[in-house]
């Protein structure tokens, strides 16, 4: 019903229309204020977006131009969007972390004339650059605090522009039907929004989404997930990520769930247990965290509770996963599973809050498989998906009970997707945007000339599954010398998914074959070389230690062998691996602060090495520079082994086309 | 960071909230505080300052009626006053934080926070038996002040968090937000910002920022990083062995050349 009803719509604000007509009196937002939940119901939110959009049009927001939204995830910034809409305006919204001069870029490349924001801090942010933003007029704000002493010649508390707005409907009928008129002239083919991607690499691009493009797009996540009125979700990512619009905005309006706002961003785990969303998206990270959170915590608990504990995820990690897939599952293992539920899984999530998950998505990076399947055997049904800004969202998700670790899903419905043949996704998709605001060298750059949009991510689609499959970004992705792709990032992740491993560096890229360079994890391997009495005086000796290389090496073989899986990937089978001395560090700048490796310095750094790997000598000498916490350099020296592996058959040596 | 308000009260004109007068406080043969008498007004952030054993704490104690000074007397809201107990001068509107700060540990935040409301729950202990009826409707309204503090400070993450869980820098927020549950007319804060991180004294001068202006209540603070004195406080005074050496605005304080020798011991 609700793809049928929204389809007639081609507007948010018509949308918003039609959601107080049928869900009247259901409810479309939560938020906790004061420590209690508020909800406001589909028909109260259409009542106050209306008068807000009234007194935002007295203070001269008007047709086509931009507003910014700037904030956490709160009502009155989601009515702040809404309300822009329906005048016809476009919002801007802008992370609320953003500092000061990357907020003053996006206010100004955008033309903002008016600026909706949370608080003081927010405020602050935008006065501080207001030299660099001489066409910033007024700005509205949710927050009072702290701002009662400012100048508030163009300063007005969001309340204020409501109540202005409303008392002028009142006195005023014409007005009403004038809104009225606006909001049914609303075209489809508008902007609807401009989301600002956050430029990790250069400066960002205004993503201009068009109204029914975007509705178009989450009309088909709406009845694929098949979401409805029943459902929730908690806001609490990012408002200006594309994610938070679509998944929770753009659908909630057009399925009509409720979105529930976090008391703030520090208490959204909390708020989740009493929210209980049916539909949940996680980055990975999220996921990984809460994962570590629950361990610490057993580890904590007494010894009959942890034994428990570990036994029941032992028996849903057997039989978990199978009994969601629908798979066949022995009498016994459903028994055993039903008691662990009982027990441990029902009361894990609901502490998680996750009692009411129906769907849940995690997207945005390499998933680990263990994470993954951990969240799956307790019973969460946690899928994959692909997406971008630029297509508005999805590219390829998984359907139930088709969930692998290492895929992003099956092609989403009316998306079309081509792999070209340096192996870079392509795709059109119903969401798909318009160009990048004011940037027409840009959009040429992204947009084929038969009208697809290239990824800059590399990918495959996989055989036996048909998913989609990412393996890094397009530009990292090289060559070897007969041809086969080599992914460094792919076969980088499938290393560190080991406890054991912490950091992975893989070459390839112009040479014969792929070899990499490992740093252990000294707390796992530690652990290990104590619980087998390997005895280690540093970090060096044990890195060295024959035990740890057979170790080691039983992993690459692992990833060897899943590497040959994979026709396209089977030639980029790492055929030599050394274990380095000493730990890839940021301050020796052989990786990140965001602790990515930098593969051509570390190259660089430690060519002996990479020299060593490539021409098949056993051992190499290396002397390198550190620097210590204190800002002291030493030198340190050692002798490396490398060690050759077998590698897998490699199933009809054809290369990748 | 303070900006000059030009809609605010005329500090330097202001009313005397309380005022101080040649109060001496010595314990056996020591002598913690000689002779001093300073003024706060109305509305104003008062920093008193001193190095270590200048008598800054013993300053605040006599002013909460702990300590009670041989000589001198203190005037609070037209009051003079020869000695009081801590829990009259709770009751007349003073309300304090510690420097070790001094919280129910096993409580939750939300808890030590609605202990700060006790002076205003009226309904007896009987009442509180039966629970329901007039008693709940007073706590009711009582966690509705304690909500706004909380929300005030940002708290809300920790609301059900046993104190003595929390970081250090956390519990002294807490511990301000009891002192905020009492509705004080004057806040003594001994050392709100010790040991914290800068991070930390940004966000905690920043609050008692926004209490002086949103509650409008007046502040005499004990603070040792002089960054953060001259920023937050109108007017400062300056103690040293027990004996006021200066008194005045931070920028002539920063430029008094007792102040200079005793104490900041820069710029010579």
């Amino acid at each position: 019903m609700a793809k049928n009803a929204a389809a007639g719509a081609d507007t948010f604000p018509k949308l918003l229309i039609r959601n107080a007509g049928i869900y009247g009196a259901r409810p479309a937002m939560r938020h906790k204020d004061l420590g209690i939940w508020q909800t406001w119901t589909w028909s109260q939110v259409l009542d106050i977006v209306r008068a807000y959009a009234v007194g935002l049009h007295r203070l001269g927001v008007k047709h086509g131009e931009t507003v910014a939204i700037v904030g956490g995830n709160r009502p009155k910034l989601y009515w702040s969007v809404m309300a822009t809409q329906m005048l016809g305006a476009i919002p801007v919204p802008v992370y609320a972390d953003a500092v000061a001069d990357e907020l003053a870029y996006v206010l100004a490349h955008a033309d903002v004339r008016f600026a909706a924001v949370e608080d003081q801090e927010q405020v602050d942010k935008i006065i501080s650059v207001k030299e660099r933003l001489p066409k910033l007029q007024e700005l509205f704000y949710d927050e009072r605090r702290g701002l009662r002493d400012y100048d508030h010649s163009h300063l007005h508390p969001m309340d204020d522009i409501i109540a202005d707005g409303r008392k002028a409907l009142a006195e005023d009928a014409s007005l009403s039907a004038w809104l009225d008129n606006e909001i049914a002239s609303g075209k489809g083919t508008d902007p609807s929004i401009i989301l600002y991607t956050s430029g990790t690499t250069g400066a960002s691009k205004g993503v201009l989404l068009t109204r029914e493009r975007s509705i178009k797009a989450a009309t088909d996540t709406v009845a694929f997930d098949k979401l409805t009125a029943d459902d929730v979700a908690l806001a609490y990512l990012p408002l200006a990520w594309v994610g938070d619009h679509y998944l929770n905005y753009a659908q909630g309006l057009v399925s009509g769930f409720c979105t529930a706002c976090p008391e703030n961003s520090d208490t959204a785990m909390q708020d989740l247990r009493e929210i209980g969303p049916t539909f949940y998206f996680a980055p990975p990270r999220t996921l990984e965290m809460l994962l570590t959170r629950v361990m610490i915590r057993m580890e904590d608990a007494g010894v009959f509770k942890r034994k428990l504990f570990h036994y029941f995820v032992g028996v849903a990690r057997k039989y978990g996963e199978r009994i969601l897939n629908g798979e066949h599952v022995p009498l016994t293992g459903r028994l055993l599973y039903w008691l662990g539920e009982l027990l441990i899984y029902g009361p894990l999530k609901n502490v998680l809050g996750f009692s009411r998950v129906r769907v849940a998505y995690t997207a945005g990076e390499a998933v680990g498989p263990d994470l993954f399947a951990f969240y799956r055997s307790i019973g969460l049904n946690l899928k994959q998906l692909y997406g971008q800004t630029e297509a508005f969202l999805y590219l390829t998700a998984q359907p139930d009970g088709e969930i692998y670790s290492d895929t992003v899903g099956r092609t989403f419905p009316n998306v079309d997707i081509r792999i070209t043949e340096d192996g870079e996704v392509l795709f059109k998709s119903p969401g798909m945007f318009t160009g990048y605001f004011k940037d027409e060298a840009k959009t040429a750059e992204v947009m084929t000339p038969d009208g697809y949009v290239k990824t800059g991510d590399a990918g495959f689609f996989d055989e036996k599954t048909g998913h989609l499959k990412i393996i890094d970004r397009a530009k990292d992705v090289g060559r070897l010398n007969d041809g086969t792709l080599f992914p460094p990032k792919y076969i980088e992740n499938k290393l560190k998914f080991f406890p054991n491993i912490r950091e992975a560096v893989a070459y390839g890229d112009k040479r014969d074959f792929v070899a990499v360079m490992l740093n252990i994890d000294l707390t796992a391997v530690g652990s290990w070389a104590e619980r087998n009495n390997v005895v280690y005086g540093s970090y060096q000796e044990l890195a060295g230690h024959p035990l740890v290389y057979d170790m080691l090496e039983k992993h690459v073989a692992e990833v060897n062998r899943s590497l040959a899986e994979d026709k396209i990937m089977a030639g980029a089978q790492i055929k030599r691996f050394l274990i380095l001395h000493k730990e890839l560090d940021a301050d020796d700048g052989e990786i990140t602060r965001t602790l990515k490796v930098r593969r051509g310095f570390i190259a660089d750094r430690y060519a002996p090495l990479i020299k060593a790997l490539y021409d098949g000598s056993k051992e190499a000498d290396i002397a390198t520079e550190v620097t210590f916490e204190d800002g002291r350099k030493g030198v340190i020296k050692a002798r490396v082994k490398i060690r050759d592996m077998a590698t897998g058959p490699v199933a009809a040596m054809e290369k990748a086309a | 960071m303070r900006a000059p308000s030009p809609a605010g009260p005329d500090i330097a004109a202001g009313e005397v909230l309380l005022s101080v007068e040649n109060v001496s406080l010595s314990f056996g043969g020591i002598k913690a505080i000689s002779d001093v008498s300073f003024d706060i007004r109305k509305g104003e952030i008062r920093a008193i300052i001193g190095p270590n054993g200048a008598g800054k704490t013993s300053m605040l104690n006599v002013i909460n009626g702990f300590y009670h000074p041989q000589r001198g007397r203190i005037t609070f809201k037209g009051e003079t006053r020869a000695e009081m107990r801590p829990y009259e001068a709770a009751r007349g509107g003073i309300a304090r934080t510690f420097q070790n700060v001094a919280l129910f540990r096993g409580m939750t935040a939300l808890d030590n926070i609605m202990a700060g409301r006790t002076l205003r729950m009226h309904r007896g202990f009987l009442w509180q038996l039966v629970r329901y009826g007039p008693a709940m409707a007073e706590e009711v309204e009582h966690r509705h002040r304690v909500e706004e503090i909380i929300d005030f400070l940002k708290i809300q993450e920790i609301r059900r968090v046993p104190v003595g869980r929390l970081p250090y820098g956390l519990q002294k927020r807490v511990e301000l937000g009891r002192a905020l549950a009492m509705e004080p007319e004057l806040l003594l804060l001994d050392e709100p910002m010790a040991g914290m991180n800068m991070e930390e004294k940004e966000d905690m001068s920043r609050f008692v920022l926004d209490v002086n202006d949103h509650y409008g209540t007046t502040i005499a603070l004990i603070e040792h990083d002089m960054g953060v004195v001259m920023d937050l406080s109108d007017r400062v005074v300056v103690l040293d062995h027990g004996i006021k050496i200066a008194d005045g605005s931070p920028d002539e304080i920063k430029n008094n050349k007792a102040v200079i020798d005793a104490y900041l011991g820069v710029a010579h």
